[in-house]
């Protein structure tokens, strides 16, 4: 079942048009990978989804979001609420310059939530989630910018599980790490499938083709291909995405 | 061989032009190290000498209350406290205000009306003292004297021309601090669930602390520095301060309006030299502080 759709996405930065109207859904509780060179628009057509966008000045976009059948472009809309449901890591870990355990609480005490028997238990579970527990567990109090750039990713993963969104967004969240790190959030996003829907953006098409069930091709601002990951890697159906996946181009 | 050997071991016209350039450099530095050092070792000398030429006592300095050094009574407390209650009520005044503003240039105001805030703030800086001190006198002591009686001048006056004097240097430190906060914290606020309000008075105050208590303290060092604008507001007798509207002194105040009556090696002309050894320390305390801050805000912690 889709749980986001989205129909006719145009974005404009200025009168520059940077996506070109396409239609694309995701299935709950699946990792959809978004891939293409630099520049063809699909970290753009992340920020659409939790409306990141929205910050930047002069930016249009038209066409439908769907999250559970919903507008979320309706001025009816909570933007405060709708980031909540549907949160975002980035490419570069950002953690607050606070303690690993406030990193965690913020999103928690931003929904109001006091009690500190809740909040603990929630960092605990979300620090385990991400896999960095066993590392910070006797550093909670500790600035969150103390620890290596692999785990400072991994406390980013957890403080936005912490909230419990629908959807987690993820902006190239490996690219800025070495390879230990990537393997251990590979391994961790493929477990945290089973209660989130994952959409991840990535330069890396291995990663891709490990973790991700769909996968959807970006060029210039255009959806080349989406579809299964297997099927896609194995048989694409467009000549440009063959091209892509063997390092024709990109 | 022979041709080349010469123009090798011969120092090339760049080399030397390099060597006179550092040079030039470094008789520059020599010269404002001497400048500053022998100013202060000449007011660490004059100001001691009231204590060591003139055997008068430097807890009698720090305590006493009546300030006639003319019959060697030099208690400057009532200018130590009032120095320091200017300082501190003008700072305290204009460090909410200050923050507001800077917080509206940096995460609210358009691009225009930021550049534009920033020109009023810096012809702010650029008014000499004496104009505001002017319109302290025609405007500031006037209205204290309406709202709680008496003259008007006093440690109210020189508070609020002080504020209004300090206001541009704070907002635009704060302002400077604010916008060295990673747009990256600001969005991970915002990606949350984060309201702007929230991302701000949580996240961005709370990373930009040690530049706003710069920004602050620099502010202080202003305000504790300025003598002009407070000596024509404060009402120059050397006084406890009984309330916010009684004529009282600044440290400053008093050396402004005094120094051309005293006689070089006299004893009132060397008790003002202390005033003015005291102004030096402070600032010297103030910018220690300043370090200390700066240096604990880039430390992770």
């Amino acid at each position: 079942m889709e749980i986001l759709t989205t129909e006719n996405v145009h974005l404009y930065y200025g009168k520059k048009e940077a996506l070109h109207g396409f239609d694309l859904g995701f299935e709950e509780k699946k990792i959809t990978a978004l891939i293409g060179p630099s520049g063809c628009g699909k970290s753009t057509y992340l920020r659409c989804l939790n409306r990141m966008n929205d910050l930047l000045e002069n930016v249009t976009i038209t066409g439908s979001f769907k999250l559970n059948g919903k507008d979320i472009y309706s001025p009816k809309v909570d933007v405060v609420d709708l980031r909540k449901r549907v949160g975002m890591v980035f490419q570069q870990p950002n953690p607050f310059p606070l303690s690993v355990y406030d990193n965690i609480a913020f999103g928690l005490r931003l929904k109001g939530i006091k009690d500190k028997h809740v909040i603990d238990q929630r960092v605990e579970e979300s620090l385990k989630q991400a896999a960095v527990w066993n590392e910070v567990k006797d550093h909670l109090k500790k600035d969150a910018l103390a620890f290596s750039g692999g785990q400072q990713q991994r406390i980013c993963i957890a403080r936005v599980l912490a909230v419990q969104p629908e959807i987690i967004l993820m902006d190239e969240p490996t690219s800025a790490l070495d390879p230990v790190s990537n393997a251990k959030i590979e391994e961790m996003l493929v477990e945290l499938k089973k209660d989130y829907t994952i959409i991840i953006v990535t330069h890396n098409m291995q990663q891709a083709s490990r973790i991700s069930d769909q996968t959807a091709f970006f060029l210039n601002g255009n959806l080349i291909e989406h579809g299964r990951t297997d099927q896609m890697f194995m048989n694409p159906k467009e000549k440009l995405t063959n091209d892509y996946l063997n390092g024709r181009f990109g | 061989m022979d041709e080349i050997k010469p123009k090798l071991l011969s120092k090339s016209k760049q080399t030397a032009e390099d060597r006179r350039g550092k040079i030039l450099c470094y008789a520059c530095l020599s010269l404002i190290v001497v400048l500053i050092v022998s100013i202060l070792y000449f007011i660490m000398d004059k100001g001691a000498a009231t204590f060591t030429q003139n055997h008068l006592s430097i807890t009698e300095f720090f305590t006493g209350t009546k300030w006639d050094p003319g019959h060697h009574l030099i208690g400057a407390l009532p200018m130590i406290t009032t120095s320091f209650l200017v300082t501190i009520l003008a700072a305290l005044l204009a460090t909410p205000f200050a923050i507001g503003v800077a917080i509206f240039m940096t995460e609210y105001a358009p691009k225009k009306g930021t550049k534009a805030l920033r020109a009023v703030i810096e012809l702010l800086v650029g008014i000499p003292s004496v104009v505001y001190g002017y319109i302290g006198l025609m405007v500031v002591v006037p209205f204290v004297r309406k709202i709680i009686g008496g003259t008007g001048f006093g440690i109210l006056a020189g508070t609020l021309v002080l504020f209004v004097m300090i206001l541009p240097t704070v907002i635009s430190l704060t302002a400077d601090s604010l916008k060295s906060i990673p747009v990256s914290y600001r969005q991970a606020a915002l990606a949350l669930g984060a309201t702007k309000w929230q991302s701000i008075y949580k996240i961005v105050l709370r990373a930009a602390l040690p530049g706003i208590l710069t920004a602050i303290i620099f502010g202080m060092t202003r305000a504790f520095g300025e003598a002009l604008a407070v000596q024509m507001v404060i009402g120059n007798a050397v006084l406890m301060p009984h309330g916010l509207g009684t004529p009282t002194a600044t440290l400053t105040s008093q050396l402004t309006s005094q120094m051309g009556n005293t006689v070089l090696g006299t004893v009132s002309n060397n008790a003002l030299w202390s005033l003015a050894l005291i102004l030096l320390l402070m600032s010297l305390a103030f910018n220690l502080l300043i370090r200390f801050i700066t240096r604990k805000g880039a430390i992770k912690r």
